[in-house]
């Protein structure tokens, strides 16, 4: 370099500084083909919205409302009971989120506020590879130990029911809580607890009076992520709740019941199972459509939180 | 830098300062007394070999340049650098003649009666009122909340601007007034002493006058120990200063201490002249 400007001094023209046509279509092509890339997750999020709200408004239109509201949800038979599905849900949801809570809050505060820094380093990356196991993994657990274990143990219960799946979702969602919740307490800045320890307070006051207080925007993000996980874990229910094609209304978690994702996977595996019945097909994508707009709302509202925390420091 | 210089100089004078006789008060004067005090982080020695007394309801500075321990050797004061993991010290600090870091003293116990005082002000971001209620309320305080936080808001000088809104958030104020409510929620705990570690390095100078104003009549009640690197503030609002400053081995320690008049008019060591004068520092 040294050599080549010195040979020339002053010689710099405006053509030395412009870049060539070739390099600049090729840095184009570039550009484009990441754009592609970014661009095809966009469109193929519309396109399953687009095919889901489609195929959910033809089952709005031609079922009979009052199949909507029956015993049970056995779609083969046309009896399409929305309370079922939904109310399976809610309930191995909340079972789960009972578990995932104390044990995913509490895994949190210790990791950010108890844990040495080597305890952390080593424990941390653990959670997170729970977070990895295989949703059937879980699911084999749930009907090999936790059922009977647990639940056949404590209750007069089949083996198949809603509460061993609950906790088993719960099991699997622990990990995302703690590691959300964990990250929101860190972000809280060491000022607010020394300020705490220099007027005398302990590590369990300062943990719970201010620094869960700081990030409580962040702690319900992560409850909220959870929840909506939740919602949307499909294998666990669907080998564990105990509902094959249909179920009846259930409230009782000590008895078998059918989530929406557990619904949709019992008629959907296979080659052409579901086109028989009249609207079973349709159904399924109601479902789904239902489960894809409680799962987004939920999102938008942990980040919604999420943004909170962030201005907040 | 300027400090390379000097360090020759600080090396001889060291031993003769550090082996001289320590500035000292009446035994019922003494606050707290350090006998050989140095302060690690793993291996590294931060402050080395420090003896001092620090007088009741004085306001005694700790002055030197960047890096010199002032922070680590105050927040030995009330152990808060047991938050560092790492951290740890040889030599004791003797708080009204008892050894702060003997079996079993808790630290809990220590820093409600030392109470701090930070560089950057850090309030809760809770109410002005919940943020001075906070100290008397995790101590179990059963007197009447609603006094005692108007008392505190009143004696840091900042009830007036803040009366008509103790419900709203402590973060919304400005710096200065931020500062001031730090100050009236550690008098709120009712301490013996006021550690300030560098209070108005955030803040404008209007804001500045107002807490060293604020610290001389808190001198009344409290003993005061401030950590400061402005000079000027050292010399208007401090009692006695003691200069420290960082060796070769990049620990800092103490040149001299004195009334603070004759520190900055009469200093007994050359290393003190020359940092008080702008020769380096």
């Amino acid at each position: 370099m040294t050599a080549h400007t010195a040979s020339r001094p002053n010689a710099l023209t405006p053509a030395d500084l412009q870049i060539g046509a070739g390099r600049r279509r090729r840095e184009r092509a570039i550009g484009a083909l990441f754009l592609a890339a970014a661009a095809s997750s966009i469109v193929i999020s519309a396109a399953i919205i687009i095919t889901l709200a489609g195929n959910a408004l033809n089952f709005v239109v031609q079922v009979d409302p009052g199949k909507l509201v029956t015993d049970g949800w056995f779609p083969r038979r046309g009896l399409y009971d929305l309370a079922t599905p939904i109310v399976g849900t809610l309930v191995i949801s909340g079972i789960a989120m009972a578990v995932a809570t104390p044990l995913g809050i509490g895994a949190g505060i210790y990791l950010s506020e108890y844990a040495g820094r080597r305890s952390r380093k080593i424990l941390k990356p653990i959670i997170e590879l729970l977070a990895s196991i295989p949703s059937v993994v879980l699911g084999f657990f749930a009907l090999a130990w936790i059922s009977p274990n647990i639940v056949q143990a404590l209750f007069d219960a089949p083996l198949f029911n809603m509460l061993a799946a609950g906790i088993a979702v719960g099991i699997l969602i622990t990990p995302l809580v703690a590691s959300v919740a964990e990250d929101a307490m860190h972000a809280v800045p060491e000022y607010l607890r020394e300020a705490s320890y220099g007027l005398g307070a302990r590590r369990r006051t300062t943990s719970i009076q201010v620094v869960v207080p700081a990030a409580v925007s962040g702690i319900v993000a992560a409850l909220i992520l959870g929840v909506s996980r939740a919602i949307g874990e499909t294998m666990i229910v669907s080998m564990v709740a105990g509902a094959t094609g249909g179920s009846l209304f259930n409230l009782n978690p000590l008895d078998q019941g059918q989530t929406m994702t557990a619904a949709m996977t019992a008629l959907a595996i296979g080659s052409d199972q579901v086109r028989g019945a009249a609207l079973t097909f349709e159904s399924l994508y109601f479902l789904g459509f239902l489960l894809f707009l409680m799962t987004f709302g939920l999102n938008l509202i942990s980040d919604a939180f999420v943004r909170r925390v962030r201005r907040k420091y | 830098m300027g400090a390379m210089s000097t360090t020759d100089e600080a090396e001889q004078i060291a031993p003769a300062a550090a082996g001289g006789p320590p500035m000292t008060f009446d035994g019922d004067q003494v606050v707290f007394e350090l006998d050989d005090l140095s302060c690690y982080y793993g291996d590294f020695r931060a402050v080395r070999e420090i003896s001092l007394q620090v007088p009741k309801n004085k306001i005694t500075a700790l002055i030197g340049p960047s890096g010199c321990g002032k922070s680590t050797l105050l927040r030995s004061f009330n152990r808060m650098n047991d938050l560092v993991d790492t951290a740890h010290i040889t030599g004791s600090v003797r708080y009204h003649g008892v050894d702060l870091y003997a079996d079993g003293v808790d630290p809990v116990e220590v820093r409600r009666r030392i109470g701090m005082v930070f560089q950057k002000p850090n309030p809760f971001p809770k109410s002005i009122y919940d943020n001075v209620a906070f100290g008397p309320r995790i101590a179990g305080y059963r007197g009447n909340m609603d006094e005692l936080v108007e008392q505190s808001l009143r004696r840091a000088a900042i009830w007036d601007e803040v009366k008509d809104k103790l419900k709203s958030p402590g973060t919304a104020l400005s710096g200065g007034q931020q500062q001031r409510l730090c100050i009236a929620r550690a008098i709120a705990v009712e301490p013996d002493v006021i550690l300030m570690d560098e209070p108005c390095s955030a803040l404008d100078p209007i804001a500045t006058l107002k807490i060293e104003e604020l610290m001389r009549e808190l001198r009344e009640n409290y003993t005061i120990v401030i950590v400061t690197h402005n000079m000027q503030q050292a010399a208007r609002a401090s009692n006695f200063t003691a200069f420290l400053t960082m060796g070769e081995d990049r620990a800092g320690y103490l040149v001299e201490m004195a009334a603070t008049e004759e520190l900055f008019t009469r200093p007994a060591n050359r290393i003190t002249e020359d940092y008080i004068t702008g020769r380096f520092g």
